[in-house]
């Protein structure tokens, strides 16, 4: 006990700290000048498409790949010269998550339990409760080949905060899984927040909306945008949308909106029906909700008014538009953004 | 050292749920005991000069063919191949750990196999009620041999399915190298072209490796320390390349 609480003690606020990570697989550069860091208890989502550089950064984190040039500090220690403490600290999902065929559930994370040091007499409690905690109970004395994709995925997630690392990395955690585990595993890793830090990657985009506190895009090795998924919306888009639904005189329109707010003006208008209703989208810069203002001085101004939506991109258009625009950056003719450093990606 | 006894207790299970592993036994039981029945038939029609035991150990190298691959190809080639090395290399383990465990593991199974063939000569002495059958000399010799031989047949097959993921490749990688190891010198002492005189030293270098004759010095009792000197350095180093093999797997993937 007393060594668990030293173990707490020893951590620092910030548990992830990779500094200007580089890793080529030959011509092919993955990872390129890589900077981030996680704190304590933050939950952080990895996006990029593939070939992004998210599974070779997460192998680089686990000491299992090694880094070209840069450093990667784990609870403070470096892995590249303490590989074996560090991997103390780390609770690791591999992609695909895979297991062993021929052992059963509990045979597994017994053997994963000795291998990560814990005390026999521990272990034994912990395996019932991180069973209890992934509802594996009823599997517990299954054979791993034999267990459905998601049964092997919880066991996956198991063994990774079986030994209460400080630092749980997950590679695509719920690739596979029906709608249901999605959430069972959102649930699980939600819960983790604040005791531990935790990297996940994935492509489906509303589970780390979800559950992550802070959201890395990543795209041809480097980070292309960063923040929560709301400040990533302001800075990729910089401005908000309303979709309404209104009678009235077009023409003076436009007109009647900058007098309601400066920045307010009309990106489409179209599909009048019949009724003389026409759908418009309204885009302005104002960081403040304009809905109220919208409500109250449409119909002062002679217009009727029936829907007024206000659209958020989602994260998938951030996603889109992020990487859009780290491609667009990197073309030859455009370097103003970073200077020379950026060179053309490889093709992929 | 700390994860050597739980991999290697991982590694004997595994090869206790793996059919290879009974498959090997079975193969090399029913062959060793052919072997034993036929040596027995010869043994009846006409008197020999050298004992039984022997005999029998001069065919060492036919079971150390199959058994040898079927026990090692699995160790690395299939955790490679499920992934799983990613997970064993990412807890808190060295590689060298990793390594020596599912040696050790496919080591102890080949000694097994091998010392249960004991059970023949003492069926032999019981049902012949002659005590002379059970010769404790050339016995001791000769799994004194297999044991020393062993080191370096494992350590070969542990080598050959770390370069690979593919468990037959890993499996005739293997047959091959311990075809040129127990074949190879043998043949390469018959060349007539070490017969010049400037290459006399090779041609008694070559001479010395040739593991057939190693089986027969320790069967008739002779203990030669470089022999003995051969097997454990020859093992510690295909060891020594087995673990930077899967690192440099690793480095390259």
């Amino acid at each position: 006990m007393l060594r668990a609480i030293d173990c707490m003690t020893e951590i620092p606020d910030i548990t992830i700290e990779v500094s200007h990570l580089v890793k080529t697989y030959g011509s092919l550069t993955a990872v390129d000048d890589l900077s981030f860091t996680v704190k304590r208890g933050e939950i952080v989502g990895l996006l990029g498409p593939n070939g992004a550089g998210k599974s070779t950064t997460m192998r680089i984190l686990t000491g299992y790949l090694t880094a070209n040039s840069g450093s990667v500090q784990i609870c403070g220690l470096p892995v590249a010269s303490q590989a074996e403490a560090t991997k103390r600290h780390i609770g690791y999902m591999p992609e695909n998550n895979p297991l062993p065929e021929d052992m059963r559930v509990s045979e597994y994370l017994w053997f994963r339990g000795r291998l990560k040091e814990m005390p026999r007499a521990k272990l034994r409690a912990r395996i019932d409760e991180v069973l209890e905690l992934c509802d594996l109970k009823r599997n517990r004395h299954r054979i791993l080949g034999r267990l459905s994709k998601g049964n092997k995925q919880r066991v996956g997630i198991a063994e990774a905060i079986l030994a209460e690392p400080a630092v749980i990395i997950m590679d695509e955690p719920t690739i596979g899984l029906d709608p249901h585990q999605i959430i069972i595993v959102r649930d699980l890793i939600a819960s983790l927040r604040g005791r531990m830090s935790v990297i996940i990657s994935s492509h489906i985009l509303p589970e780390i909306e979800a559950t992550c506190d802070r959201v890395l895009i990543i795209n041809g090795g480097r980070i292309v945008a960063q923040g929560s998924p709301a400040e990533l919306r302001r800075e990729i888009f910089g401005h908000t949308s309303y979709r309404i639904e209104f009678a009235g005189h077009n023409a003076a329109f436009a007109a009647h909106l900058t007098s309601i707010d400066a920045s307010l003006s009309v990106a489409t208008i179209g599909d009048c029906s019949s009724d003389g209703f026409c759908v418009a989208t309204l885009v302005t810069t104002a960081p403040e909700d304009l809905g109220e203002k919208l409500l109250q001085s449409l119909p002062v101004g002679g217009y009727r008014l029936r829907a007024l939506h206000r659209t958020q991109p989602s994260l998938e258009d951030v996603f889109l538009a992020a990487t859009r625009r780290s491609w667009d950056a990197r073309l030859p003719d455009k370097k103003a953004q970073n200077g020379d450093q950026r060179q053309p990606l490889p093709k992929i | 050292m700390r994860h050597y006894f739980t991999i290697l207790s991982h590694e004997v299970r595994t090869l206790l749920y793996s059919s290879s592993t009974y498959i090997a036994a079975v193969l090399f039981l029913g062959v060793m005991g052919f072997v034993f029945a036929g040596i027995l038939e010869l043994y009846g029609k006409t008197p020999q000069e050298t004992p039984p035991a022997v005999v029998f150990f001069q065919l060492f190298w036919f079971p150390v063919f199959f058994m040898v691959p079927l026990l090692t190809m699995k160790s690395f080639a299939e955790e490679r191949r499920l992934g799983t090395l990613e997970t064993l290399l990412t807890a808190p383990v060295s590689t060298t750990e990793v390594v020596l465990g599912k040696f050790s593991a496919a080591y102890l199974f080949y000694v097994l196999l091998w010392g249960s063939t004991l059970g023949f000569h003492y069926l032999l002495k019981v049902y012949a009620r002659d005590a002379r059958f059970l010769d404790p000399a050339p016995l001791i010799g000769g799994y004194l041999f297999i044991a020393l031989s062993g080191l370096l047949f494992i350590a070969l097959g542990i080598l050959a399915s770390a370069l690979t993921r593919n468990q037959a490749v890993a499996g005739i990688l293997c047959f091959t190298c311990l075809l040129g190891l127990i074949g190879g010198f043998s043949y390469l002492g018959e060349l007539s072209a070490l017969n010049t005189d400037g290459l006399l030293p090779l041609k008694h270098a070559v001479e010395s490796l040739r593991i057939p004759a190693h089986m027969e010095d320790f069967t008739h009792g002779v203990i030669d320390t470089r022999q003995v000197f051969f097997y454990l350095t020859g093992a510690i180093l295909t060891l020594l390349l087995s673990i930077l093999g899967v690192e440099a797997k690793i480095l390259n993937s």
